[in-house]
């Protein structure tokens, strides 16, 4: 065996070259993902300008077909919100990982030391805040046009819309990664993370619903909230798991 | 000491055996030309040797273990049919993302240098959509260069490039042939591969129909190779 200059071994394998590398971190790994991703997007806008032409016409449509009045506005908002963020999230979960087909970028990813756990939490943080930025916008849009007094419980709120997004991000990001590949991944996510949602959906519509329109957190709301944080994280979790069997066949 | 140990490795695409029993042994500091018509399994083979797939019988170990080890894929340089590139970022956002997913320690200082060993400096902050299909080839070459791996795993990176960038190209192979580091080159150009191999690998029908160190005779005729081991073998 030639020996390479400069070679160290490593726990007794194969001299490998330091090449002025800094010891490896997940979270500085998954935040440099977050930062390509956001970039990417923010220059072709893509998925942003899809999911936010989405929102805002089915909420103005909605008003001006069904003029609701404050009684019906409590009674559909929060569903009405929740169609809307969730066939607008797919937009943006599409393209998360169809955005590294182009030029085989992903295989560039999945070759470097990258893991694919902090790959995934990298694309579901970026596709997380994408999401909540379109999602604030079809908040406005909905306190304008349906007389909502959404902003009295502001934090609340977004606590919710929080938890109800990174349920959608979580599940959405891991079915985009199994999907990119399919010749029919537009068609393919929605059918496969809608059914999984309801669980999740249906807590943040219960608990959307009356913060929407500033009314107080209510005590029989806990379920719900445990409902939605119990799916986070083990859909978090799940994913985590599961990622590197997705993305290395 | 061998960087590349598989033993009796198949891959199956379904039913269809894309490598059949396929043994090889790369020894440190080699550079082999892994030859083979279209389909012969070479593509399929380097994806493996990088991790990006799973053999699906054999033992595979690349650098001492698994090649999905994060400590064995720090080492791999892979250039690939597709380059790896994000048309949306600069080039030398590119490198930077690259250098940062390496843990490379000055990942701007790192990419401007291989800028300026491609011939791309001057094109350092222009979208990689604008670039032309040789730019993007140097560019990829960068890439795969930039953490200085141990072993680099070459598909075809002889396809589309001009005088220049084939120049540039063999240069660093030849460089890092030198200074010790293993090259793996899939290669339809037989003689720019065995120019620079010191072994060479034919891949007929997923099967490994010869490796060898290269002689004298392949050089003189590289044709040979296929004559002798190829399909009517």
């Amino acid at each position: 065996m030639r020996a390479p200059a400069g070679e160290r071994a490593i726990d007794g394998e194969v001299g490998l070259r330091d090449g002025g590398r800094r010891p490896s971190g997940w979270l500085r790994a998954s935040l440099t993902v977050v930062v390509k991703d956001l970039r990417a997007e923010l220059r072709t806008k893509e998925a942003l300008n899809a999911s936010l032409a989405f929102s805002i016409v089915v909420l103005l449509l909605f008003s001006f077909a069904f003029e609701p009045s404050v009684e019906e506005t409590r009674a559909l908002g929060g569903g009405l919100l929740w169609l809307v963020f969730a066939f607008a999230g797919v937009l943006i979960l599409n393209r998360s990982f169809a955005r590294e087909l182009p030029n085989d970028c992903l295989d560039g990813l999945l070759a470097s030391p990258l893991s694919p756990a902090a790959l995934y939490a990298g694309k579901a943080v970026a596709n997380f805040l994408l999401l909540m930025a379109v999602e604030l916008v079809g908040l406005a849009v909905f306190g304008v046009f349906y007389n909502a007094a959404w902003t009295g419980r502001f934090w609340p709120l977004m606590g919710v819309v929080a938890m109800g997004t990174w349920a959608m991000t979580a599940v959405g990001t891991l079915f985009s990664a199994l999907t990119v590949n399919l010749r029919l991944r537009e068609l393919m996510l929605p059918l496969l993370v809608y059914p999984l949602l309801v669980p999740a959906l249906l807590a943040a519509i219960q608990l959307t619903g009356p913060l929407a329109l500033g009314q107080p957190f209510a005590s029989d709301m806990i379920v719900w909230l445990r409902l939605l944080a119990a799916f986070d994280v083990i859909f978090t979790a799940l994913a985590l798991a599961l990622i590197d069997a997705v993305l290395v066949g | 000491m061998n960087v590349i140990e598989l033993d009796d490795v198949w891959k199956f695409y379904g039913d269809f055996p894309a490598l059949r029993q396929i043994s090889l042994r790369v020894e440190a500091g080699s550079c082999l030309a892994l030859l083979g018509r279209n389909g012969a399994g070479k593509t399929t083979l380097l994806r493996i040797l990088a991790g990006l797939s799973r053999e699906g019988r054999g033992r595979v170990r690349v650098l001492g273990g698994s090649p999905r080890r994060q400590q064995a894929r720090a080492s791999i340089g892979v250039l690939g049919h597709g380059l790896s590139l994000y048309d949306e970022l600069s080039a030398l956002e590119n490198l930077t993302l690259f250098g940062r997913l390496y843990n490379l320690k000055e990942p701007l200082r790192r990419a401007r240098q291989w800028l300026e060993r491609t011939g791309l400096s001057s094109v350092a902050n222009a979208r990689v959509r604008d670039f032309s299909r040789g730019m993007r080839q140097r560019l990829a070459i960068a890439r795969a260069f930039l953490h200085e791996p141990e072993l680099l795993l070459l598909d075809e990176p002889f396809t589309a490039l001009d005088d220049l960038a084939v120049g540039v190209l063999q240069d660093l192979l030849r460089q890092a042939r030198n200074e010790g580091r293993t090259t793996v080159i899939s290669t339809h150009q037989v003689r720019e591969a065995l120019e620079l191999a010191s072994d060479v690998a034919l891949l007929v029908r997923g099967r490994l129909a010869f490796q060898g160190e290269r002689t004298g005779e392949m050089l003189e005729d590289p044709g040979w190779l296929y004559r002798r081991y190829g399909e009517a073998a």
